[in-house]
């Protein structure tokens, strides 16, 4: 999937943890999470991604590895041209890795721990702007943090910055971390989970702050969640895309009106069916899952990895791993179904009733 | 504190639960916290009640005074009474002593809690739990396992696999899910969950709440279920009890709180929840920031984010002025909020055809 004008550029990524530690490693096989696998995906100017899925499907890791926070195992990630890696390791790159470390910015979930606890906000927000710009001085320094506290309602800042974190709620502590990662100007913010530590009442009032910040500095976010109400809500606001993942791949991406209003593969439907809505009848309490539980990320099913849970399985599903099939929207998804002439079709169900 | 003829409960409904002049205070170093505020409900038999509200909001503590089990150094005072089933003698369950609580909890009244990766002891396999809890109240091990790999299995867990497993040997799912089993190993009359589902996946969340309602039908249960997570609840609660500042706003049917809310809180936390189908466009925050616990706000304590405040809720404190059928709401202007705060999520469900 590619984007005009694209910042950053994830071809064909893969993250795999082996695990060597322990005496158990000399019994037994050592044992490989494909926490992310052959992931591609592009980031535009003023773009927004979310990423949805199940705790350990990977989507964090995917997140880190986007903004070069990870080393994938296989694959590249560019960012404006230049592989981030390569920038690492070589003396000469076209665009430094310190830059490019500037540029993409990360807000963590809980905005208690990402503060430290022993320093006013003031200290907090002066570091970061000092390492990165050491020619402003401190008078200019101390203008733009408070002109940015105020933008996000932090106000007076004059008070709050002399505040300690404890002396601020979750919603405040939030938007001071977001404060921190816009006072570098930042192309792309990874916001991991970064409004799930907030009480509801509060986490439509930070996103909206989030997507007005977007248009005043330029920025993409990529926003983790596994909250597929507030994915939407922040992709459907801010004309983004959604990439559902499973088992360390994107299983359905593309346009959110079509991924939520038609979705494609039978993991997103479950996710829309496991997500409520407050004004709609009875819906149904079936599972549309056969297994409730992930499978073991050591040893993913053959074939679809999702087939042992997938209420459409046929047995072609056991033995061959469909790849992505895409239409003219954009709208991806890795699901035999998308394609109404394969073999698919005519494969026997594996799916007792 | 409420005055009104709230304190009669209705004689028409089988009252498991009576809450009266519930109260719970922590002296702090700042002054003292009060934590719940003359909180007065029913449960129903057989009933799942949703309890709704910010952290915070006094919801955690109201369910673990059901069992007087406050933490130290909180005091809780009030009156909780539980009548056990078949017409038996009524308990005041705050003035039970050491042993008849033991007896009491669990036994009557089991509890789930939050973060179920901490309630297992890590040692100790998940059989050795369920022979423990069995032994320590003095019941058949050999039909209380049998019983153990019913429940199981009814929460789609393989028994013997769960039971010879080590609690890290379990995702939080199913160690989620062998909790609840735990909890109704001794055939409970009520299963009170304080967010069980909080720090699961939205899959496991959902079909967690599917399996609780087969459990309630199958066991008999009284359930009181305590979660921010207001779609999920809607799902599964057949009455909501929302609290605000440490104290209950609002108590009615599921159907009746989201077609008719008449607390402006209410109707607020219902704009402020995102959902798939809610318009973008009309979703709203609610303003301003939570209370205090040791700070009394005179008055209406909803009345500081309030839109509809004015200077009479700053004088008395509204009664619970009863709506019918069971639906009553702390507020002055019940009458006009429908008005005052339109939800719009409701009205584009019920043009769509998809309303009442």
């Amino acid at each position: 999937m590619s984007v005009d004008n694209s910042i950053l550029s994830v071809d064909d990524v893969s993250v795999h943890f082996t695990d060597s530690s322990g005496f158990l490693g000399l019994f037994g096989e050592r044992q490989t999470v494909r926490a992310v696998d052959g992931i591609s995906l592009d980031i535009g100017e003023n773009d927004v991604v979310t990423l949805i899925g199940e705790s350990g499907c990977g989507k964090s890791t995917l997140g880190k590895t986007i903004i070069g926070a990870q080393e994938p195992t296989h694959g590249s990630v560019t960012f404006r041209g230049q592989d981030i890696w390569e920038a690492k390791n070589n003396r000469n790159p076209d665009i430094p890795f310190s830059e490019i470390r500037r540029s993409l910015q990360i807000i963590h979930q809980d905005p208690g721990s990402a503060l430290n606890p022993n320093q006013r906000i003031l200290t907090s927000l002066m570091l970061p702007l000092k390492k990165w710009n050491p020619s402003l001085g401190e008078e200019e320094r101390r203008k733009r943090i408070y002109a940015l506290l105020e933008r996000v309602g932090l106000t007076p800042a004059e008070d709050f910055v002399e505040r300690f974190p404890h002396q601020l709620s979750g919603g405040e502590k939030q938007r001071v971390v977001l404060v921190r990662s816009l006072l570098l100007n930042p192309d792309v913010i990874l916001a991991d989970e970064a409004i799930s530590a907030l009480d509801v009442s509060l986490r439509v009032e930070m996103m909206d702050l989030m997507l007005e910040l977007q248009d005043l500095f330029n920025t993409s976010y990529v926003f983790i969640s596994h909250d597929l109400s507030n994915a939407r809500y922040i992709a459907e606001k801010s004309g983004g895309r959604i990439a559902v993942m499973y088992l360390g791949r994107i299983v359905e991406v593309g346009p959110i009106e079509q991924v939520i209003g038609d979705p494609q593969h039978p993991y997103t439907q479950a996710l829309k069916w496991a997500t409520p809505n407050l004004y709609e009848g009875d819906e149904d309490d079936d599972l549309p899952i056969r297994k409730i539980d992930i499978p073991d990320p050591t040893n993913r099913p053959s074939g679809c990895h999702f087939h042992p849970r997938c209420p459409k399985a046929r047995e072609v599903c056991e033995t061959n791993d469909p790849g992505a099939f895409e239409d003219e929207n954009g709208h991806a998804a890795r699901c035999f179904r998308a394609d109404d002439t394969h073999e698919y079709w005519d494969s026997p169900s594996i799916v007792d009733d | 504190m409420r005055t009104s003829n709230q304190n009669d409960s209705d004689p028409d409904q089988d009252v498991v639960f009576e809450v009266r002049d519930l109260e719970v205070t922590f002296g702090t170093n700042r002054g003292e916290s009060r934590v719940v505020r003359n909180v007065d409900f029913d449960i129903y038999r057989n009933e799942t009640l949703g309890m709704v509200g910010e952290s915070g909001s006094g919801k955690s503590m109201t369910s673990s005074a059901l069992m007087n089990a406050v933490v130290s150094p909180g005091e809780t005072s009030g009156e909780v009474t539980y009548y056990p089933p078949g017409g038996g003698e009524p308990i005041s369950v705050l003035d039970l002593d050491e042993e008849e609580l033991r007896k009491f909890r669990w036994g009557e009244v089991a509890m789930v809690f939050q973060g179920a990766m901490s309630s297992f002891n890590p040692v100790k396999k998940v059989r050795g739990h369920f022979k423990e809890t069995l032994e320590d109240h003095n019941r058949d091990v050999e039909a209380g396992l049998e019983r153990a790999h019913q429940i199981l299995g009814d929460l789609y867990l393989d028994p013997d696999r769960v039971l010879d497993s080590y609690p890290y040997e379990l995702s939080g799912g199913m160690k989620q899910r062998a909790l609840v089993a735990l909890a109704l190993i001794l055939e409970p009359e009520v299963l009170v969950m304080d967010e069980p589902t909080a720090a699961l996946d939205l899959l496991m969340q959902r079909s967690i709440v599917s399996l609780l309602k087969d459990l309630k039908e199958e066991y008999d249960l009284t359930i009181i279920f305590i979660t921010h997570d207001l779609p999920l609840l809607t799902k599964l609660a057949d009455r909501l009890v929302v609290m605000y500042a440490f104290d209950i706003v609002e108590v009615g049917s599921t159907e009746e709180l989201l077609y008719d809310a008449a607390h402006p809180y209410t109707r607020s936390l219902l704009n402020a929840t995102p959902d798939l189908n809610a318009p973008i466009e009309e979703m709203q925050s609610i303003s301003g920031s939570k209370p205090d616990p040791v700070t009394n706000i005179p008055g209406c304590s909803y009345r500081p984010r309030c839109p509809m405040a004015d200077e009479s809720c700053a004088e008395a404190e509204p009664p619970m002025a009863d709506r019918g059928n069971g639906h009553r709401t702390a507020c002055f202007y019940h009458d006009d909020v429908a008005d005052e705060i339109p939800i719009p999520a409701m009205e584009a469900a019920e043009e769509g055809g998809e309303g009442e």
